[in-house]
């Protein structure tokens, strides 16, 4: 049987793993965290349906299991080639083909140091809040309920001053969940997202994005927020300009959403060294070409899926995971 | 109170300051049209606005100022609009444009 | 305040042997702070600093104000450079920050566009006769003082504490626009958190209050402020500041720049004729410092000597608050023991009542 490696255990990892195994492939993952799930751990639910993340994870994995996939975990990977892989450890793991699965990696929130993230208490992240959806207890960081949450779109995305110029597509529509799940949770509170542009591209987005203005009554502002500051009592000034009616804004805030954008890959520079590939200005793998080879790589048994070529979002990447383990699964039997 | 003349005066600040304003007036309206809440900027009211075109009349501008609670002259500006109805026509979200209208001047004749 | 970014911001601060370029107007304002950090370096530290006296204005209020143009100021640069090596120096410290800014910018463009230093270095010689030499380390004077600011401590008379309470004193530090919002990383703790003041505040016991408005500029602007119609949003600058840390109740403001420690100061005074508010837990207006003003009054200096009597706003309750043993009788008698002048009463001196003015009036 033909052996090929899954870098990365995530969604896009396990569904091509499920595939290559039904195309009579014998897949193996390698996975750099202790457990399956990638990004996905620990996410509470999925836009635009409100589904949650562990009903796919949950589905995905048992899956895996039930396959008898096999499943190499606390393994990093440190050099790629289309026919072996090279781990962290030293390790070589031979195989016929390669596909990487290897993600993104989330903006780190502190480097735009005028939201004072990690300096001021009540200033978060959209991943923090995800966990706090999940862990069931959303609260200022006295363990008070806000009564004004603010949202910030496109933290480490379009920002050219932290080399992140990419659009990270999925901000805009977690923010609109988030933002809802917020007035769900207190719905006495005031609402605001402020937003540069609002990108719906997904099926039922749009619905999503006008549910919250007309249902939930959020505010969107656009103009992106500037600086945060401490106030006197705990709270987070912020100040914008809304550009719509062309001054400048200015309000405290109970907690400060910040929806953090998708790096590229921490270890995509190290595979486009070790096996020749080719990274977009971005910093993103470069598929072979954008149309007709998604999930081919300019090197011959390398295939990508997922997030490792763009910020992508849940269902894109696990059919991303099917093509690109078609596409590995009829190379394999090709050489 | 002055009693020196500098020749000049400390410059009020632009800001809108949602800490300060009074949103009560702005959710009445929201809550009776929710709609207006949908308005995504694109201007088309304002572009297609007969009094829009010869006056500095900007209906877009002005409910957005009204949402954040900048009442001040709302009302006046709302008494340019001729009804007409053709912004009606053009928004692409179905907002009753010229409801706004009559809403905004209802809540806000007092400011 | 959790400034955990700080150290991420490093530059480097020479030692020792300075060559000192002196700002225009800080002789004017606060005319004891310049000869008092020659006084620290020499004195209690022990360094040597060179006080040229042929070096010029850098001409940065000329050229912010669009009269002096930028290859002018790039030679008049380059002279005070050849200056410093013709002296025998190659560590050069800038008294202002708008100058600091200025050897910062001008610096910068040349490594990044090299025919204008060549053009520079020309048009210095045909000038001067003088050849251009690039300085080791560029700093600003309160990154020499944030340098020193343990060995200050372990000098120190007095620290930021209220000598009755033993709390710290709380102080709102403000940091010139052109320290690090042009060129963040020329900065100690960069734009955003710059903690070359707030260094000094904790090193001698004190402790920064962090408030909404701590990033905005006090308003100067040079133009917006040069014209008399403009100041009224040079003045709504400071206002806004003021406002905004009134809360907070700080014992005192501290800067490194010229421009924010005199707006910051003299404004107070037209705020108070011209809405009536005075800021301060007395009423009296909040004191401003320089930082070398508060690294002399931490060494034990006589703060006559360090100038002080020349502030807007009376220092006296934050001597008293420190616990800093002062003269009220000598307080207008200059360095030779003559009568300077007195200036007229108003709310944010702390003259005796009956010569307050009466706002009401």
């Amino acid at each position: 049987m033909k052996r090929v490696i899954v870098i990365g255990g995530g969604v896009a990892g396990m569904q091509a793993a499920l595939r290559l195994a039904e195309e009579g492939c014998s897949p193996l993952i390698v996975e750099k965290e202790p457990e399956l799930g990638g990004k996905l751990r620990g996410w509470h639910v999925l836009f635009p349906s409100f589904t949650p993340a562990a009903e796919v994870l949950g589905e995905l994995k048992s899956r895996v299991v039930r396959s008898g996939i096999e499943v190499l975990l606390s393994a990093e990977v440190a050099a790629v080639g289309s026919r072996s892989v090279t781990l962290a450890d030293g390790r070589r793991l031979e195989c016929d083909a390669v596909v990487v699965c290897s993600g993104f990696e989330l903006f780190d929130a502190t480097v735009k140091e005028e939201y004072g993230y990690g300096i001021y208490d009540n200033v978060i992240t959209s991943a923090d809040l995800e966990r706090m959806f999940d862990e069931g207890r959303v609260a200022k960081a006295d363990g008070s309920r806000p009564s004004r949450i603010a949202f910030l779109h496109c933290v480490g995305s379009r920002d050219e001053k932290v080399c992140q110029q990419h659009c990270s597509r999925v901000c805009c529509i977690t923010g609109v969940k988030q933002a809802m799940e917020m007035k769900r949770l207190f719905p006495e509170a005031d609402v605001f997202n402020f937003y540069m542009d609002i990108r719906m591209f997904g099926p039922g987005y749009e619905e999503m994005y006008r549910e919250a203005q007309q249902k939930y009554n959020v505010h969107f502002v656009r103009g992106r927020i500037s600086e945060a500051a401490p106030t006197i009592d705990g709270r987070v000034q912020i100040k914008a300009e809304d550009t719509l009616t062309g001054r400048p804004l200015r309000m405290s805030v109970d907690m400060l959403v910040l929806l953090v954008g998708m790096r590229a890959g921490a270890t995509n520079a190290a595979f486009e060294a070790s096996a020749g590939l080719r990274r977009a200005p971005s910093g993103f793998m470069a598929p072979r070409d954008l149309f007709l080879g998604g999930t081919a790589s300019p090197v011959e048994g390398i295939f990508y899926a997922g997030t490792v070529t763009a910020p992508k979002n849940v269902g894109e990447t696990i059919c991303e995971g099917i093509a690109a383990a078609d596409a590995a699964a009829a190379y394999v039997k090709n050489s | 109170m002055a009693v020196i003349q500098f020749g000049y005066t400390i410059s009020k600040p632009r800001a809108i300051d949602i800490d300060r304003n009074n949103l009560r007036k702005s959710d009445e309206i929201l809550r009776e049209m929710p709609e207006l809440q949908t308005c995504i900027g694109c201007g088309s009211c304002t572009a297609v606005c007969t009094a829009g075109n010869l006056t500095q009349f900007n209906f877009r501008r002005v409910h957005t100022l009204v949402r954040r609670g900048e009442y001040q002259g709302a009302y006046e500006e709302m008494n340019k609009c001729m009804l007409c109805g053709k912004c009606r026509l053009v928004c692409p979200r179905g907002i009753n444009t010229r409801g706004v209208v009559m809403l905004i001047k209802r809540k806000l004749g007092d400011f | 305040m959790k400034r955990n970014s700080w150290s991420d911001y490093q530059k480097q601060i020479a030692d020792d042997k300075y060559y000192y370029a002196r700002s225009c107007i800080r002789q004017n304002f606060f005319p004891g702070s310049e000869k008092a950090m020659l006084d620290m370096l020499r004195n209690d530290l022990g360094r040597d600093i060179f006080d040229d006296p042929l070096h010029t204005s850098c001409t940065g209020i000329g050229y912010h104000s669009d009269i002096v143009p930028l290859e002018t100021i790039m030679t008049v640069v380059a002279r005070q450079f050849a200056l410093m090596h013709e002296a025998g120096y190659e560590h050069f410290i800038s008294s202002c920050i708008t100058s600091f800014g200025v050897y910062t910018e001008v610096l910068a463009t040349w490594a990044e566009f090299p025919e204008t230093e060549e053009r520079t270095r020309e048009y210095l010689y045909k000038a001067t006769g003088r050849e251009l030499h690039k300085p080791a380390s560029l700093a600003h004077t309160s990154d020499v003082v944030f340098h020193h600011r343990e060995e200050i401590a372990a000098k120190a008379r007095f620290r930021l504490v209220n000598a009755q309470t033993g709390e710290p004193l709380r102080v709102v530090e403000h940091i010139g626009c052109h320290y690090a919002k042009i060129f963040p990383k020329s900065g100690i703790g960069g734009s955003e958190f710059p903690y070359v003041l707030a260094g000094m505040v904790e090193a001698w016991g004190g402790e920064c209050v962090d408030y909404p408005e701590r990033r905005h500029c006090c308003g100067f602007g040079f133009r917006n402020y040069l014209v008399q119609a403009n100041r009224g949003y040079s003045i709504a600058n400071s206002h806004k500041k003021l406002e905004s840390m009134a809360p907070y109740k700080p014992d005192f403001i501290v800067a490194n720049c010229p421009g924010c420690a005199m707006f910051l100061d003299k404004w107070q005074y037209a705020i108070a004729e011209m809405e009536g508010t005075t800021y301060g837990q007395n009423g009296r207006g909040i004191p401003v410092l320089t930082y070398e003003e508060m690294a002399g009054l931490v060494l034990g200096y006589d703060p006559w000597e360090l100038g002080m009597q020349m502030h807007q706003v009376d220092v006296e309750p934050l001597l008293d608050k420190m616990g800093v043993a002062y003269d009220p009788a000598a307080k207008y008698l200059g360095r030779n023991g003559k009568y300077i002048g007195k200036p007229d009463s108003a709310v944010v001196n702390c003259s005796a009542q009956d010569t307050i003015y009466d706002m009401k009036r």
